[in-house]
């Protein structure tokens, strides 16, 4: 073997390829073409041209399903880029969803309007609890734009915040694991409260438009199920961008060997700080994305369990890959909306098992037996 | 020695004139010395890690340091680097620059790298990306999102590659490598890293005889352009590169000189073969 000939020079590739190309590898850019054709085309298609009586007729419940599995595939996404690759693992990840989604749903909680059942100019929840005013934390959420702000920057502060005074004071491991999960446990109790101001354990439903149009229309619906994946399409290729960056790589070195990585001029702080914080804005656009097609928020999505069964969703797809996690989700998911009707009380122990069973033989997940497959044939 | 002034500023060779420096940009070094340690104490739990340690290092130096286990080594090196902050004493790196005040990726940053006993790399990344990751460059979050592979750095990395003889090993996963590869890409990282002072915790336990000969002809020509500190228990190894021994002992300085002083010396022979 010549070692000489065969001196890696990994950036010296040929540069006749653009930069932007050079993302994924060229097999890779089919599926993802096919991918944006699937959800562009065939979809909308399928959904709105196709008469309903007909077999190839896509049905609201699927749209919705569908619109539903990839907002939690951009949370098992980001979910990757924290603990997959950067080897922090969050239980509370389902509060930056949730956050996401309850500031969207404020915005269309106000566009209900006066057609609640109190034709109230409050929410009916507010009028129930016989308030007189929106409390001031509600103010301009009848604009759209300040709710798409309020999307980002809550969820993300939250996490600045809670990240700098974690990771600054070195909680690492298990020990962060908790404590994100004791975060969510805290949120979840919070907006349980009717004080709270966010409709207490009901949440927000009954959602009747966006942007001033019906939001249960088939042409919304189809709207809001482009925008989710085109959002997932989208943070795949941010995401790899990332982790094809020195950038990433520091983030795989920080989950490596931490200690190498402060000693060689870096620090952690700040890279951790980086992509936790910039794994809970993706969550919020999610959740944002979510509680439109869902038609539904509450409390419940900030139980742990809930974000238990994020990281799940990551293990079974296989971390550190990007597009395991969006396997995992989507398999986990339609198994749960498939054995959630079949045998309604086993689910939990069915997903346990499922658990136990891909560490146990699939310690890399979908992706990883993907890989060993491609490379025994 | 009076009280007034600090020790780095009294601490001059008059034989050393101007020319004879070596220069070191960021770290001030118009004294000589490079490195001052004064009078560190460090306790654990009541135990006496360091106890007064005083240390000064001149510019250009191969320093061994050795001593029992538990006389202090690695909590020296913990000092020096930001891991530890001693109780009481002081840690000058050049003229200036206060460590005790600093974080390890400061004081990494400053030009100070660390080499541990046990081979810490990057195991998932390759050899290469290895040595790029620890590169001197502008670390922050921004800078390195946006960093490309330029050709200085591609050369930077060659020229590594090949003082630590890992080249026909740059596209392996630094995992894959021997105990022995794994200290010297250590090594090649911290010369990426540009430092000005280098501290080496064992750097050839665990290495083929072939390969310590190798290593001592390695850091007998890293002296003079860069400083380095080396502990060490192999005798043989630091009687082969010694210029200047440190013993250490229960915390503070035993003895210190030439190895043929330091073996002559009786307290010296007591620590080490026992009474």
């Amino acid at each position: 073997m010549s070692h000489a000939a065969s001196r890696p020079m990994p950036a010296a590739a040929p540069s006749t390829i653009p930069h932007f190309a050079r993302l994924l590898p060229a097999s890779a850019w089919w599926f993802y073409v096919g991918a944006a054709v699937v959800l562009f085309v065939i979809f909308p298609v399928l959904h709105l041209v196709v008469p309903a009586d007909s077999m190839w007729h896509l049905s609201d419940y699927t749209v919705t399903l569908i619109g539903k599995i990839m907002c939690y595939a951009i949370v098992a996404l980001a979910m990757d880029l924290i603990w997959g690759y950067t080897g922090i693992l969050s239980l509370g990840h389902g509060t930056f969803f949730a956050l996401g989604g309850y500031a969207m749903g404020m915005y269309l909680m106000r566009s209900i309007g006066r057609d609640g059942v109190y034709h109230s100019d409050l929410t009916d929840f507010m009028v129930f609890l016989d308030w007189k005013a929106y409390p001031w934390y509600w103010s301009f959420t009848e604009h759209f734009w300040y709710a798409a702000l309020l999307v980002v920057l809550v969820p993300g502060l939250l996490a600045f915040v809670f990240g700098f005074f974690a990771f600054r004071s070195r909680i690492k491991g298990v020990y962060f694991s908790i404590i994100t999960q004791a975060m969510t446990f805290a949120f979840m109790l919070l907006f349980f409260r009717n004080d709270t101001g966010f409709g207490g354990n009901n949440g927000f439903t009954d959602f009747k438009r966006i942007l001033g149009f019906p939001i249960t229309a088939p042409e919304t619906r189809m709207v809001l199920f482009v925008l989710t994946g085109a959002a997932l399409l989208g943070f795949l290729l941010l995401g790899r961008w990332i982790v094809l960056s020195k950038l990433g790589k520091v983030l795989t070195a920080i989950r490596d060997a931490e200690t190498r990585v402060m000693f060689s001029g870096y620090n952690p702080v700040y890279f951790k700080l980086f992509i936790w914080t910039l794994s809970a804005v993706i969550c919020g656009i999610s959740g944002a994305l979510y509680v439109p097609q869902v038609g539904i928020i509450n409390p419940s999505e900030m139980s742990p369990a809930n974000s238990i069964e994020i990281a799940i969703w990551t293990a079974v797809g296989g971390r550190g890959t990007l597009i395991g996690p969006v396997l995992g989700a989507a398999v986990v998911n339609l198994g749960k909306s498939w054995f959630t009707k079949a045998f309604p009380e086993y689910w939990l122990f069915a997903l346990g098992l499922l658990f136990i069973l891909s560490t146990l033989f699939l310690p890399q997940g979908i992706a990883g037996l993907w890989a060993k497959l491609k490379k025994k044939a | 020695m009076t009280a007034a002034a600090p020790i780095r500023e009294q601490w001059d060779d008059a034989n050393a004139g101007a020319g004879t420096r070596v220069m070191t940009e960021g770290v001030d070094t118009s004294h000589k010395g490079i490195l001052y340690l004064e009078e560190i104490s460090v306790s654990f739990d009541g135990f006496k890690a360091l106890n007064a340690l005083s240390l000064l290092i001149d510019n250009g130096e191969l320093r061994c340091v050795i001593g029992p286990n538990g006389a202090g080594k690695t909590t020296m090196m913990d000092v020096i680097t930001g891991k530890t902050r001693p109780d009481t004493g002081t840690a000058f790196f050049g003229q200036t620059i206060d460590l005790t005040r600093l974080s390890e990726p400061e004081i990494a940053d400053r030009g100070i790298g660390r080499k541990f006993q046990k081979p810490t790399v990057f195991e998932h990344h390759t050899v290469y990306e290895n040595l790029e990751l620890a590169r001197k460059t502008d670390k922050h979050v921004w800078p390195t999102l946006r960093a490309r592979l330029d050709a200085p750095a591609r050369e930077h990395i060659a020229a590594t590659l090949e003082t630590i003889k890992l080249h026909a090993e740059a596209a392996r996963p630094a995992g894959l490598l021997s105990h022995g590869q794994k200290q010297w890409l250590e090594i090649g990282m911290l010369l990426m890293q540009e430092p000005q002072l280098l501290l080496l915790d064992e750097p050839v336990a665990g290495m083929t005889d072939d390969e310590t000969m190798r290593s001592a002809e390695l850091f007998l020509s890293l002296a003079g352009k860069y400083t380095l500190i080396v502990v060490e228990h192999d005798m043989e190894f630091v009687r082969k590169i010694a210029q200047k021994v440190t013993v250490l002992h229960e915390g503070s300085v035993l003895a210190e000189g030439s190895m043929d002083e330091i073996t002559a010396n009786e307290q010296v022979i007591e620590v080490f073969l026992g009474r």
